[in-house]
């Protein structure tokens, strides 16, 4: 009997990309897509790579196509926007070894800027769409995707959810199939996308997806189930399973291919039933275009595009009431917060002070935005800290942005911030950019980069070197400075923020969660000379709390002796000392 | 079997990974169909964090909804309370007696509720441990989770001796044998 094995939706994912034969496997860590490529790395017959961003990822896989072998590029619903170029293009050259994009998206927002639907994209881009619900179709359906990628010269997207990607299931594991290299033939009319060629090719591509809809009838991965047929459902993905869950006896057309929309079987099924519901989350994607076929269906006027569905919404829905019993306590929120001993808190308590405000960017430094620390103003995508203070200067002149920074991670720095700083050298920009430099990709969990001297697959390579980097682009102001070394990054702020030419302070020290990082040090409170200022606990650090005589104390299992506390206070009431 | 509904709650970082890892583990070995789901990414840096995990002979949602949990296992009074309605009407809160404060707290934007315990106990079965303290007898308070798991296993369809097994399969081989105390000493 074949190996049966609980996985996570990614490792799924992973394994079904392993058992088709991919070769190479190309990604940028975002959640909720990052243990994609961290379960892939684990198949030795894959060559997996971190690449600096998601448009580099894409074309690193359509290479590998084009030269004969499998290839998968994965990275989360945003990261999509970034490989849009390589995306819209190549689904007009197409394929030569399947190629496969793993898109995820963010229903409910747990880790992303926004709730974008990946269909959307897919439909613009003419590329088909394979959707699983579960961890074991997962796995299946990534093979299908190299089929149909093959079969009709097409990339293809496979669209997972958060949900999904981070739920597991029982998955039983195949064996790998080993396609045989395809030969390489030059054919400059469908890999070389000019006018003239690219013509040709759309016109391929509109009968690609005419025919994809057709056959998409017989695919194994669309399927009717009839059950009770005065009710009926169209889903995919996740929410064919609260419908499962909430209203087991309903009939349901459950479509493993989103895209293009397999039209003969909707309007069957459709047929067949008496109320029709159409339960997708996000966007009306599946909606909106079986109404332009005249069927009469109830959709998004009962249904909303925001968040993540569940059964007892459905339940609500369609019966007004769901499985609750009680009501939730009213409780304190607890949003998530910078670690114990993140060098971030202790940057942004020296922008607090000064009051900097800071053009932010994506990464855990994101939480500066909060409470207490309020020192990120913008948020928008990879690498938009350094346009976007940029832009401001251009707007309101040099003097209005003498109290801004731009605040950045590496990671990002090396993902797009890179082509920013450039923009700001060439066009006589007079910003100051903050490169908050902890050595990994923090908060999707401690992945490599191209500046951390380490692959994804464990090889020590050279590390780009980011000091060297800035120097290279002709800015003559670059500091490297220790994080938790407060008064060098005041006195660099205050120096680097007055000056009317770019300018790039490097801030270092490594994540607290990465690993092999030692803590020798804790921080312990010295009550009988504390003041009750409250100076120490100004940067909320989680370790802190007030005690009842408005002293403080530290919980000694949750700090990392970053001593930034101990800095702060100015009578000498705690002491950072060896554990 | 019908499907039944298991949730850990707790602060990120508090190791609700690991615990799910073993309930899986444990559910498969039983021969059990088996969803799990977990929050990955930012949230785990401090924030609420909730696993759900549901076994039976078919199971279809990866998540437990409101009015749905068998059981509810918390490794903080706070979000013991925070997730309390997801439970069954007969449904039994298994609860680490431990508080850590959320930057709303210590900020003094909110106030942590008081006699939660108490509280809890009107609606429920509640069954408290304080794991702290019981790990550090032990001599790791890092295996305080474990502890917390033990109490709750006695509500849940599977041997002793598997969940042994399974455990020593899950942790790393270092801490197996400190893991297994761990459990006993919520077990018994």
């Amino acid at each position: 009997m074949a190996e049966k094995k609980i996985m996570l939706g990614n490792e799924a994912i992973a394994r079904g990309a392993y058992e088709a034969g991919v070769k190479v496997s190309a990604a940028y860590p975002g959640t909720p897509s990052t243990e994609i490529s961290e379960n892939i790395v684990k198949y030795q017959e894959i060559y997996a790579e971190w690449s600096p961003n998601e448009k580099v990822a894409m074309e690193v896989a359509i290479g590998a196509s084009i030269s004969g072998v499998r290839a998968l590029a994965s990275m989360k619903h945003v990261g999509v926007n970034v490989a849009s170029d390589p995306l819209y293009t190549i689904s007009y050259a197409g394929v030569n070894g399947g190629l496969v994009l793993v898109a995820a998206d963010d229903p409910g927002l747990y880790s992303s800027q926004n709730e974008q639907d990946t269909r959307c994209v897919a439909r613009a881009a003419l590329v088909p769409v394979i959707e699983p619900s579960d961890s074991a179709e997962a796995k299946e359906f990534m093979k299908f995707a190299y089929e149909i990628s093959e079969k009709y010269d097409t990339p293809v997207i496979v669209r997972t959810t958060t949900r999904l990607s981070h739920s597991q299931g029982v998955v039983e594991l195949g064996e790998r199939e080993e396609p045989a290299d395809k030969p390489y033939t030059r054919n400059p009319a469908k890999y070389v996308m000019m006018p003239a060629n690219a013509k040709g090719r759309h016109v391929y591509v509109e009968e690609r997806m005419k025919k994809l809809s057709e056959e998409g009838a017989d695919f194994p991965v669309n399927r009717a189930e009839y059950r009770d047929t005065s009710i009926g459902f169209i889903t995919s993905g996740i929410p064919y399973q609260y419908v499962r869950e909430a209203c087991p006896d309903a009939s349901v057309l459950k479509l493993g291919m989103v895209h293009p929309l397999p039209k003969k079987l909707i309007e069957e099924f459709a047929s067949k039933v008496e109320k029709l519901y159409i339960f997708e989350e996000l966007e009306p994607v599946i909606e909106e275009q079986v109404r332009a076929w005249g069927i009469d269906v109830i959709g998004k006027e009962v249904f909303t595009v925001q968040g993540e569905y569940s059964a007892n919404l459905l339940r609500r829905v369609l019966y007004g009431t769901d499985n609750s019993v009680q009501e939730a306590a009213q409780v304190p929120a607890r949003p998530p917060i910078l670690c114990p001993g993140c060098p971030h808190r202790s940057v942004f308590s020296v922008l607090n002070k000064l009051k900097i405000h800071a053009a932010g960017d994506i990464g855990c430094y994101t939480l500066g935005a909060v409470a207490p620390l309020n020192v990120i103003d913008t948020t928008v995508c990879m690498g938009a800290s350094i346009s976007t203070l940029h832009g401001m200067e251009k707007a309101k002149g040099k003097d209005y942005i003498k109290n801004w920074v731009a605040v950045i991670g590496d990671s990002t720095f090396m993902h797009t911030g890179v082509n920013s700083l450039m923009n700001m050298v060439y066009n006589q920009g007079t910003g100051t950019v903050m490169i908050l430099d902890n050595s990994t990709t923090g908060m999707t969990g401690h992945q490599d980069h191209a500046a951390t001297g380490k692959t994804l697959m464990g090889e020590e390579v050279p590390a780009i070197n980011i000091y060297h980097l800035c120097k290279a682009m002709g800015i003559e102001h670059v500091q490297e400075i220790d994080a938790f070394d407060l008064k060098a990054l005041e006195q660099a702020l205050k120096e680097e923020t007055k000056r009317d030419a770019v300018s790039v302070i490097i801030t270092k020290a490594p994540c607290v969660l990465l690993k092999g990082n030692v803590f020798p040090n804790v921080c312990r409170p010295l009550p009988e000379k504390c003041k009750k200022c409250g100076a120490c606990l100004r940067p909320g650090c989680p370790a802190l709390t007030k005690n009842a005589d408005g002293t403080i104390a530290i919980d000694e299992t949750m700090c990392n002796g970053c001593g930034l506390c101990q800095k702060l206070c100015a009578f000498d009431a705690i002491a950072c000392e060896e554990k | 079997m019908e499907t039944k509904n298991i949730m850990i709650v707790g602060v990120g970082g508090q190791g609700t990974l690991l615990t799910s890892r073993i309930l899986g583990g444990i559910t498969v070995r039983a021969g059990y169909d088996v969803k799990l789901s977990e929050v990955h990414g930012m949230a785990q840096r401090g924030g609420s964090v909730v696993t759900f995990v549901r076994y039976g002979s078919e199971v279809a949602e990866p998540i437990v909804e409101e009015g749905c949990a068998d059981v509810l296992i918390a490794f903080e009074r706070l979000e013991a309370l925070r997730y309390a309605h997801f439970l069954k009407k007969d449904g039994v809160i298994v609860v680490n007696d431990w508080c850590i404060e959320p930057i709303t707290v210590v900020t003094g934007a909110a106030a942590y509720p008081e006699n939660i315990i108490e509280k809890l106990k009107e609606t429920h079965q509640v069954y408290v441990v304080n794991a702290m303290e019981e790990a550090e007898k032990l001599g790791n308070v890092k295996a305080f989770n474990v502890i917390v798991l033990g109490l709750a296993a006695r509500h849940m369809d599977f041997d002793k001796e598997l969940w042994l097994e399974v455990i020593a399969e899950t942790v790393p081989p270092k801490t197996v044998e400190m893991n297994r105390r761990a459990f006993l000493r919520g077990y018994e």
